[in-house]
């Protein structure tokens, strides 16, 4: 029976830098009631816990608690205010007990002060009875399973008597029984007269569990329904502002020869005996899990990690292992998932990070002149239309869509006949995004063979022709174009779908 | 966004307003041109006011105490724009100066000796290499190892004993001048090298690879640059370069022993860092380098025409070390300081400190702002 507001969130903006991550976000949480919020990667959903959960501090806009004005500046102020937020995968300190883990920092103290470990244990006990959890209070954090450290979690905010529970994406690694489990705890604990925040990209648990929706696009706010009055394509639109064919614009492509084929490709406890065929105008797409060893595989592919067992070919040559400078002579590109870390040199210039992979071509005699690198630069930034200010700018200035777009002018300008993106949108804002997607679809288009690694199932549907999908290291399922949708992809990710082993 | 609702600016072409006396002092390799300031600055004060210091006599002792320094400092500038240091520099030239002097004393020609001593040189320096690039060892821990190492072997090669019967005509030519300036004839083939690596380090490919790897290393792998490698060879290249600098040695001195050049790895590291190269990686350039280890030289060399005694030398070196790596720290926090202030209360922590991520206005400011030679 949802009651008064305990939370309100009114107008909030907050900026990284040029980044604006939120801009007027609202929200507003009632005790008893479990509401969703939903958006796209980037739509500002984390950023809008990290403020309730005392990290951030907005720029603008007010933190209302029970109608009145807040201001959590740090963590512990959000805890005294009730609030507890559960993250995806929790930081437990894994020497330490579950009890003291939960305890810690105000653990019940005996006589001369000391640490009275029954009296810890007991009230640890106590609020796993309260939860339905059997989990030994007395076991060391570490080998804990992702559902019991968030239990553990779930524990702590509970002895805090938080009236407040925010679960940030809390599912995405989830088994279906613990997901149910989770759910009994949610709804108990909503029962009991506290306000749920479930953030999730599963619409289906969030019908399930929740009475209200939140939507966000671009950081902003964009409606607040009660679940029983929307569906799934209601939301999915109001997240994405648009329909989503108009999104994803993949050209309908006559597939050329294999030009990428991988043999029982292993690497020792990360993913075993991976094959998969790429042809030329082709888009497959690598879905799965976090942590199903999609980037992985891509990785060993290009050379960057090694493998164990396996083999890769392009155009009928066997690649070296573990030689990107190989897998580059041979027309591989990978753009990376991490853009700071591995796509970009941060504190280099536009032009010498879209020049790094053509230091060589662009030399005459073995010299390099700023001046061919600027051109080269040039050139690219103009087709795929970066925004910077400066070439000779440092590339950490960029926005993160045009940071993007110069990793992928780097590998673009090695006229590769492969081109592997791993989460290419991850990050960016919506525009860019679609102009990533409609220049992968326009390179498929003359002819390249394109491996999409992604974790947005709306990018996965609407780009790929075929969907290769990965459960805990292995390809569990090679799903055509026509009968890819979310049912399908979801169930063989999260290993209920149907195990055949994919021979191509 | 709001960044993506500007209008492109024409690609590559600068705006107007980049002061040009920035753009100049680029040429020079910006923040080397603070360096070579200071040096240019230095020799006039000195030349005016310490008693024969301007003489040619004089320059050309100086020169020759700063051959080694440079020229080992060449391949090591390298090392550390990679992000990696070799402190076994002055090791190797003991230990090969050592070797020198054994071979020669044993009775093999100085033409057969030079040769296996750069072998020597190319061996010590691949051990570096290995442990840092095949077993993962930090570089600063393998070569304070190795700097104890190489200078007990050369111990153990030559003990206490000196040699000191080389050929006059080889020690004569090493400490000769050209006609009559003073200038000591080693500085052609020096400055031959130290173009050659200023010309590799600046504009070639491999010198984007290092201050890429220098950067991150992560993303140099990620863009096919074969790191390990790379760095292998630099450990390699610098063994190379200390054992020359250790026959260069043996010969001005025209004495082998073990303790030679001991202690002479802080000098180069100090002239490196005082030419603005970060000891974190990824920034600096040659010019700077050269005229660091000038700077040094100089400041060396005035205060024992000073008579100031040796002791305080090393207290000089190595409080120029010091200020040379806390001056661009402070540099960038003053500076980060300042910036932020007209802009209101700092948003969001950067990823990482970046203090040149926004290059001031002030071309004053610039100048150290820009200690990334590598334009």
């Amino acid at each position: 029976m949802p009651g008064a507001a305990v939370l309100a969130l009114e107008d909030v903006s907050k900026s990284f830098g040029a980044v604006a991550a939120l801009r007027g976000a609202r929200l507003e949480l009632r005790a008893g009631e479990a509401h969703a919020l939903v958006g796209e990667n980037g739509a500002g959903k984390s950023t809008l816990v990290k403020i309730l959960a005392g990290v951030h501090a907005p720029d603008a806009g007010r933190v209302l608690l029970d109608g009145q004005p807040v201001h959590l500046d740090g963590p512990a102020a959000a805890r005294a205010a009730g609030i507890a937020v559960i993250y995806q995968e929790p930081t437990l300190f894994p020497d330490l007990s579950v009890a003291e883990n939960i305890f810690m920092g105000r653990q019940p103290l005996g006589g001369g002060r000391r640490i009275d470990r029954k009296e810890l244990h007991a009230r640890c006990a106590a609020l796993f009875e309260r939860l339905g959890v059997r989990l030994d209070p007395e076991r060391p954090a570490r080998g804990l399973s992702i559902a019991d450290q968030q239990m553990v979690e779930i524990a702590k905010a509970l002895s805090f008597d938080a009236r407040v529970l925010v679960m940030d994406e809390p599912t995405a690694a989830l088994s279906g029984v613990e997901v149910e489990r989770l759910f009994t705890v949610a709804r108990a604990l909503r029962d009991g007269g506290a306000a749920v925040l479930f953030i999730s990209h599963r619409f289906e648990e969030v019908f399930d569990l929740c009475d209200r929706i939140t939507v966000m696009r671009d950081g902003q706010w964009v409606a607040t329904d009660d679940a029983a009055d929307l569906t799934v394509d209601q939301v999915v639109r109001l997240m994405v502002g648009r329909d989503v064919s108009s999104l994803f614009p993949k050209q309908d492509v006559e597939p050329g020869e294999v030009v990428l084929s991988v043999r029982g490709l292993t690497r020792r406890g990360v993913f075993s005996d991976v094959s998969f065929d790429v042809r030329a105008g082709e888009i497959v797409a690598l879905a799965g899990l976090v942590g199903a060893g999609r980037s992985e595989v891509v990785r060993a592919v290009f050379g960057v990690d090694a493998y164990d067992e396996g083999s890769v070919e392009v155009a009928g040559r066997p690649l070296r292992p573990g030689r990107p400078a190989a897998a580059m002579a041979a027309g591989v590109a990978l753009v990376p998932e991490d853009r700071r870390q591995q796509g970009l040199v941060m504190e280099l210039s536009v032009e010498r990070n879209a020049t790094l992979t053509r230091r060589w071509q662009l030399a005459r005699g073995g010299l390099l002149s700023s001046r061919a690198e600027r051109a080269t630069a040039a050139e690219w930034s103009t087709k795929l239309q970066v925004k910077a200010g400066k070439l000779a700018d440092p590339v950490s200035t960029l926005s993160g869509g045009n940071q993007q777009k110069v990793v992928l002018a780097k590998w673009l300008s090695t006229n590769p006949r492969v081109l592997i993106v791993d989460e290419p949108t991850r990050g960016i804002d919506v525009g860019t995004k679609a102009e990533v997607h409609r220049l992968l679809s326009q390179l498929a288009a003359d002819g390249l063979a394109v491996v999409m690694v992604s974790s947005e199932l709306p990018e996965v549907l609407g780009m790929a022709d075929r969907v290769l999908v990965m459960h805990e290291g292995r390809l569990v399922d090679d799903i055509p174009r026509a009968r890819a949708d979310e049912g399908s992809v979801m169930l063989a990710a999260t290993g209920q779908g149907r195990t055949t082993a994919v021979a191509p | 966004m709001a960044v993506d609702t500007t209008p492109a600016t024409p690609a590559g072409q600068a705006p107007a307003q980049r002061p040009r006396t920035a753009s100049r002092l680029r040429l020079l390799g910006s923040g080397d041109a603070v360096i070579t300031g200071v040096l240019v600055l230095f020799l006039v004060v000195a030349a005016l006011t310490v008693e024969g210091f301007a003489s040619a006599r004089n320059t050309g002792f100086l020169l020759l105490d700063v051959v080694v320094i440079v020229l080992i400092a060449l391949p090591l500038t390298l090392v550390i724009v990679t992000g990696e240091i070799d402190l076994s520099v002055a090791s190797t030239v003991g230990l090969s100066s050592a070797v020198m002097g054994q071979l020669w004393f044993s009775g093999l020609p100085l033409e057969t000796v030079i040769p296996l001593c750069l072998l020597l040189g190319a061996m010590l320096g691949a051990v570096n290499g290995f442990f840092v690039t095949r077993l993962g060892l930090p570089s600063l821990a393998v070569t304070i190892g190795t700097l104890a190492l190489y200078r007990g072997l050369a111990f153990v090669v030559l003990g206490d004993r000196a040699v000191a019967d080389f050929p006059r005509s080889w020690t004569t030519w090493a400490i000769s001048g050209i006609g009559g300036t003073g200038i000591p004839v080693v500085v052609v083939p020096l400055l031959f090298l130290v173009l050659l690596t200023g010309v590799v380090l600046h504009a070639t490919p491999i010198g984007r690879s290092l201050y890429a790897m220098g950067n991150s290393e992560d993303a140099a792998r990620f863009s096919g640059i074969d790191v390990g490698r790379t760095k292998f060879w630099l450990f390699v290249v610098t063994g190379v370069v200390s054992a020359l600098g250790g026959i260069y040695w043996t010969l001005r001195y025209g004495s082998a022993r073990a303790d030679n050049a001991q202690g002479l790895e802080l000098q180069v590291i100090a002239a490196i860092l005082l030419g603005g190269v970060s000891i974190f990686g990824g920034r600096g350039g040659l010019l700077g380098v050269l005229a660091g280890a000038l700077l040094l030289g100089s400041v060396r060399n005035a205060l024992q025409l000073e008579n100031v005694p040796a002791d305080v030398l090393n207290i000089v070196t190595g409080g120029l070390l010091v200020v040379a790596v806390v001056a661009p720290q402070v540099a960038a926090r003053v500076r980060s300081r300042t910036r932020a202030r007209p802009a209101g209360p700092p948003s969001a922590p950067p990823a990482r400190p970046a203090p040149d991520a926004h290059p001031s206005t002030d071309p004053a400011a610039q100048v150290p702002a820009d200690q990334r030679g590598n334009r």
